[in-house]
């Protein structure tokens, strides 16, 4: 592999000047964000510069090593601090660097009457730092490292306005249950170096087809649990809604376009372990079915637009997962939705915040309407990345969702039908909520309060929806025409140039989106061509309240989780009090041959206390025995 | 006279000349007090300088008879591991004056008083880690209750003589423990080798097998109360809400390490057989605490309390290492020592600071302090990130070091080990969330940010926490080779991975 000296440039520059400006203190108020940005414009020159590098290389001698330093090396645990730039990362690289950019331009002005602006920044450059470590790690453990500095960055910028006590839970929330993924990185780490001796992506990969099935499956299996925390996918999906708390800009770029998709890199980086996993493969997909409806179920029914923006984005990528666990067929494709989702994505959430900006920060899409007259640039550019998420021709989700659909229906018999159905049914609800979103938002009658002066946004915020609208329109076409990516990808994902059958044709499956898309639309227009209520009707079906409830996810992760947990703790904290420390106070007494503790044995203290050491030293041979397995 | 002699009875001229300074000149206790904890600690860097990293013996060694009779010796000497554990306490110390400039004020005696137990327990934490005679070993072990007894007893806050007596009496109770086991194993000796307390000398006697459980379970439930693990904890955070922040750094940072240090050191050096019989119910006792601890932490109201199930959760970490027996749990578990003294040494001091000023130590009477006070609350925060061992930060690779060594050994006792990090999540975060978000709370409006003092004493505390999470490897290079001489004598290798390459 070609070794390269300069690709840790592009991780330090973004961690030192954040750093640098969280250090800097109150002086560099007045140029922190500039300097921030500059650094941000500069990581995507650099990204560009090593991706025509890149092109312009043999296909033997794309991918680039570089050997930091030697981090822990303990026995033959030996992980160096090391990064690799291939085909897929590349894609990342570029994907966050440069959305990374726009939203460091943007977050200029949004963020320009904020005290705090320079830490805003600060963090900023942070998460880029950290997420870029995340996808150019050449190992599960270097990856862990951004894996969860993304975390740490995501905390700081949910919680960015703490001072609100539901945002400060909010990103607690957010830290938490993204912990419980972490759990299955770390797992996964321990046993792949149980198994290969070492988590190099590369030493697995060579060693990956000599592996037991039970190594691969259990791997597979903790990957994905990783997966589902960070990306938000059942059953981990409870934080994403409320991570909303955070500015919008963050929004847009780690709740939609970038960190939320790396449990799509992890998995499609772990292809090697997955392809040789089936039934964790399998899983990866039912996954992704799951969450695909859940998030678009939960987008009919919110009337927060940046909560149903982000209910989208657990649904589209529910898709990438599920075309992740499609296997060879898949990778690709996956990838492919993920960087256009990046970009409409990203520049719905944008326009969202565009939208905020011009309504007083009210968020509630009842209280909007007819504002397509007062921000036609927002309306546009929204409309672009509303046309492109619904997978109209020629935009770009129409190219990388129909491919998604496409290689389900290919999965063939039964398994087939339902898992190309539950996508097409995604399609429709899809069509229908983001329909019912732009209506609400953009046309009818006005619906906001006197007080409120729609105006369109300043040109720092409205040029990089400008931009990233451009991706919305184009980048779907770019990337599937002449199968670029999938060739692109081929040395990373599909080594072996899997052969797959074809059970349905290509055009079936345009006909059919196409028509799915159709039906989602008419639905919505006919429903919200009429006047719609400032506030939320009460009398709704049962199915709506659930969605509006994001169908009890808090309800149900409080009655399994918290409730139990607390009341562990609680009971937990009587026992040390009462049980342990009692005793030993006790047995203290006694010895010391204090009148109290005599007392204690003659009034049948001694005889609880024998019974519950007993039941303990049951229990602890118990645990003993699971403990050694 | 070894370096290591010389920088044990540096604190000791310390206090000789404190005997001279005035009982109301507190400044210059202070300074007198700071600067011969600056030159100790200066001293300790440039022995680390002079240590050779490729060695697994002792270094430094000198032998000097002390009581003939008994064969007990004046001998000394550091590997790796008590190098470590000897640079942590050094520089510790002087951070710990620094930070708790006036902690001694309140305190039932004087000011000279305090700083004269600080040095004190200085050369003893010095003398605990560097003796290589188990006689030697044990009178530093006892001796060190003293200075401690009196600092929580005589300076702390509240219910101070309670949790005074309450650790003394833990604590003498394993020290007989281990007293017993100690004139065991000089009987046996007696028997086989000849008169001699020499560690090594020890490590070479025949002993049957129940006597061996005996002895180890003397030395080890001395440990075990030391280093607090379940069940035996309960004096840790009455002892840590009552004492002074500094004292609290010294006790969980140093002092309970010495547990850890010693179930290392001892147990297994002596006991190997033993300690392989031992090891399902140490390990298990030790997931206990890792989760049991955590459980706790998140009950706690009070602050200190909280740090303290926190720090024995760790312990639990600490003890899984060692005794998971393999390379990289033993080396992460003596990096987490190091590791979880900086840490824990953040935390107590800035929660001591916010306990200072705010006149309280329960977590809810704080809220919104990131306002007020930012770089305190960053302070607390980044110590807090250590402590959930975030990546980047020096616990982490220490963690992930123990979990990993375990698990090539004890798959499922690992896998359960790892639910300690989703626990530590909330431990961290509740406390950050109710003391540090929110709105300013009544009372909390006016609290002053860390002044210049404050700041210089935390610094240091902070880059270690970082350039260790980074860069651990003039830490592991030290540990390595002792971790392996110490596996190997314990009759291990590490598993292999069952894929050879």
């Amino acid at each position: 592999m070609l070794e390269s000296e300069t690709l840790v440039v592009l991780i330090a520059l973004p961690l030192f000047s954040s750093g640098f400006l969280l250090l800097a203190g109150r002086k560099a108020d007045k140029w922190g964000h500039l300097f921030a940005t500059a650094i941000a414009g500069s990581t995507f020159l650099l990204a560009m510069i090593e991706m025509f590098a890149m092109v312009g290389r043999e296909e033997a001698n794309r991918a680039l090593y570089q050997k930091v330093f030697t981090w822990i090396s303990v026995g033959s645990f030996n992980v160096d601090a090391a990064l690799l730039l291939d085909q897929l990362s590349i894609c990342f690289v570029l994907l966050i660097t440069g959305v990374g950019t726009l939203i460091h331009i943007y977050s200029i002005s949004y963020m320009s009457h904020d005290p705090d602006r320079r830490r805003f920044f600060a963090y900023l450059n942070l998460f880029i730092a950290a997420m870029l470590l995340l996808v150019l790690g050449d190992s599960y453990l270097n990856l862990y490292v951004g894996w969860e500095g993304v975390g740490l960055a995501s905390y700081l910028l949910i919680g960015f306005w703490n001072k609100k006590p539901e945002y400060a839970t909010a990103a607690k929330k957010a830290f938490v249950v993204n912990r419980i993924g972490d759990l299955g990185l770390s797992i996964a780490i321990m046993v792949a170096f149980a198994v290969f001796g070492t988590v190099t992506f590369k030493g697995i990969e060579e060693q990956a087809n000599s592996a037991s099935q039970g190594a691969m499956v259990a791997i597979g299996f903790a990957l994905l649990l990783a997966a589902v925390g960070k990306s938000a996918q059942f059953p981990l999906q409870s934080w994403l809604g409320d991570a909303m708390a955070g500015p919008t800009p963050v929004s847009a770029l780690i709740h939609a376009a970038t960190m939320v998709t790396a449990g799509v890199y992890l998995i499609v980086r772990s292809n090697f372990v997955f392809d040789n996993a089936p039934i964790a493969q399998f899983a990866v997909v039912i996954v992704g079915a799951i969450t695909l409806l859940f998030g678009a179920i939960i987008g009919m029914a919110k009337d927060d637009i940046k909560k149903a923006l982000a209910a989208s984005t657990m649904s589209q990528i529910g898709y990438m997962i599920l075309a992740a666990g499609l296997g060879p067929i898949g990778y690709a494709f996956a990838i492919m939705h993920l960087l256009t989702h990046g970009f409409f994505k990203a520049g719905m959430f944008l326009g969202a915040g565009s939208v905020m900006h011009g309504m007083s920060d009210e968020v509630n899409m009842r209280r909007y309407g007819g504002l397509a007259r007062y921000m036609p640039i927002t309306t546009i550019t929204f409309g672009f990345g509303y046309l492109a998420i619904i997978g109209v021709p020629p935009f770009a989700g129409f190219y990388s969702k129909d491919k998604i659909i496409e290689a389900a229906f290919n999965l063939g018999g039964a398994k087939g039908i339902v898992f190309g159905s539950i996508t097409l049914l995604g399609a429709v609800i899809t069509a229908f909520y983001m329909t019912r979103l732009f209506m609400m938002t953009f046309l009818g009658k006005k619906r906001w309060s006197e007080g409120q002066r729609p105006h369109e946004s300043p040109f720092l915020i409205w040029a990089p929806m400008v931009i990233l609208s451009l991706g919305s329109i184009g980048s779907g076409f770019l990337l599937y025409s002449g199968k670029r990516l999938e060739y692109w990808l081929k040395p990373v994902v599909d080594k072996g140039g899997h052969k797959h059958e074809e059970f349905i044709s290509h055009a079936t499956v345009t006909t059919m989106a196409l028509t799915a898309v159709l039906i989602g639309v008419a639905i919505a227009i006919a429903k919200y061509r009429k006047d719609i209520p400032i506030e939320a009707p009460e009398k709704v079906s049962i199915f709506t309240r659930a969605a509006r409830k994001d169908l009890m996810q808090d309800q149900i992760n409080e009655t399994l989780f918290m409730r139990p947990g607390l009341a562990i703790t609680s009971t937990l904290v009587k026992t040390d009090e009462k049980v342990i420390d009692g005793l030993v106070r006790g047995v203290a007494q006694v010895s010391l041959g204090s009148a109290k503790g005599l007392r204690r044995i003659q009034s049948g203290y001694i005889r609880n206390y024998a019974l519950l050491i007993l039941i303990g030293a049951a229990a602890l041979i118990a645990a003993i025995w699971v403990v050694t397995l | 006279m070894s370096l290591i002699t010389v920088l044990g009875l540096l604190p000791l001229l310390g206090v000789l000349a404190l005997v001279f300074l005035k009982k109301d000149d507190a400044l210059g206790v202070k300074r007198l007090a700071f600067a011969t904890s600056i030159i100790v600690a200066l001293l300790g860097i440039w022995i680390a300088t002079k240590f050779d990293r490729a060695e697994s013996e002792f270094q430094f060694v000198e032998v000097r008879e002390w009581i003939p009779t008994f064969g007990i010796n004046y001998s000394v000497g550091i590997d790796g591991i008590s190098l470590l554990l000897i640079l942590l306490s050094v520089i510790l110390v002087p951070i710990v004056i620094l930070a708790g400039w006036n902690e001694s004020e309140g305190g039932r005696w004087s000011t000279k008083t305090f700083y004269m137990l600080i040095l004190i327990l200085e050369t003893m934490m010095i003398g605990v880690f560097a003796a290589t005679d188990v006689f030697l070993f044990y009178v530093f072990f006892e001796a060190m209750l003293i200075p401690v007894y009196f600092l929580i007893g005589g300076y702390g806050s509240g219910e101070r003589i309670q949790a005074a007596v309450k650790f003394l009496l833990y604590s003498l109770f394993g020290g007989l423990l281990m007293l017993a086991s100690i004139i065991g194993l000089y009987v046996i000796a007696g028997n086989q080798i000849g008169r001699t307390f020499d560690i090594s000398s020890l490590a070479t006697l025949q002993i049957d097998s129940l006597t061996e459980n005996f002895l180890f379970l003397g030395f080890f439930i001395a440990f075990a109360i030391k280093a607090p693990l379940w069940p035996l904890h309960t004096w840790l955070p009455d002892a840590a809400k009552s004492a002074t922040p500094g004292t609290s750094v010294l006790l969980l940072g140093v002092l309970d390490k010495v547990g850890t240090f010693g179930m290392m050191r001892y147990c297994l050096e002596l006991f190997p057989n033993a300690s392989k019989t031992f090891t399902p119910m140490i390990i298990t006792l030790a997931l206990i605490s890792i989760i049991y601890g955590a459980f706790l932490a998140i009950g706690q109201k009070d602050i200190n309390r909280l740090i303290a199930f926190t720090s024995i959760s760790h312990f639990g970490f600490i003890t899984m290492g060692i005794f998971a027996m393999t390379t990289q749990g033993h080396t992460g578990a003596v990096l987490y020592m190091v590791n979880h003294g900086f840490s824990t040494a953040a935390l107590f001091l800035v929660a001591g600071w916010m306990i200072h000023r705010r006149g309280s130590s329960t977590i809810s009477e704080f809220g919104g302090l990131q306002r007020v006070t930012p770089v305190m609350a960053w302070s607390f925060f980044i110590a807090g990130l250590s402590g959930l061992a975030l990546p980047g930060l020096s616990s982490f690779v220490s963690e992930f070091l123990v979990l990993v060594g375990t698990f090539t050994r004890y798959p499922v006792a690992a896998i359960i080990g790892t639910l300690g990090i989703i626990l530590a999540a909330l431990y961290i975060l509740i406390p950050v969330q109710k003391a540090l978000h929110g709105p300013t709370t009544a009372g909390n409006e006016n609290l002053k940010d860390l002044n210049l003092r404050e700041k210089i004493s935390i610094a240091p505390v902070i880059v270690a926490i970082v350039a260790l999470g980074f860069y651990p490897k003039p830490a592991l290079d030290v540990i390595n080779p002792v971790s392996e001489r110490v596996i190997t004598k314990a009759g291990f290798s590490d598993p292999a991975p069952t894929l050879g390459k």
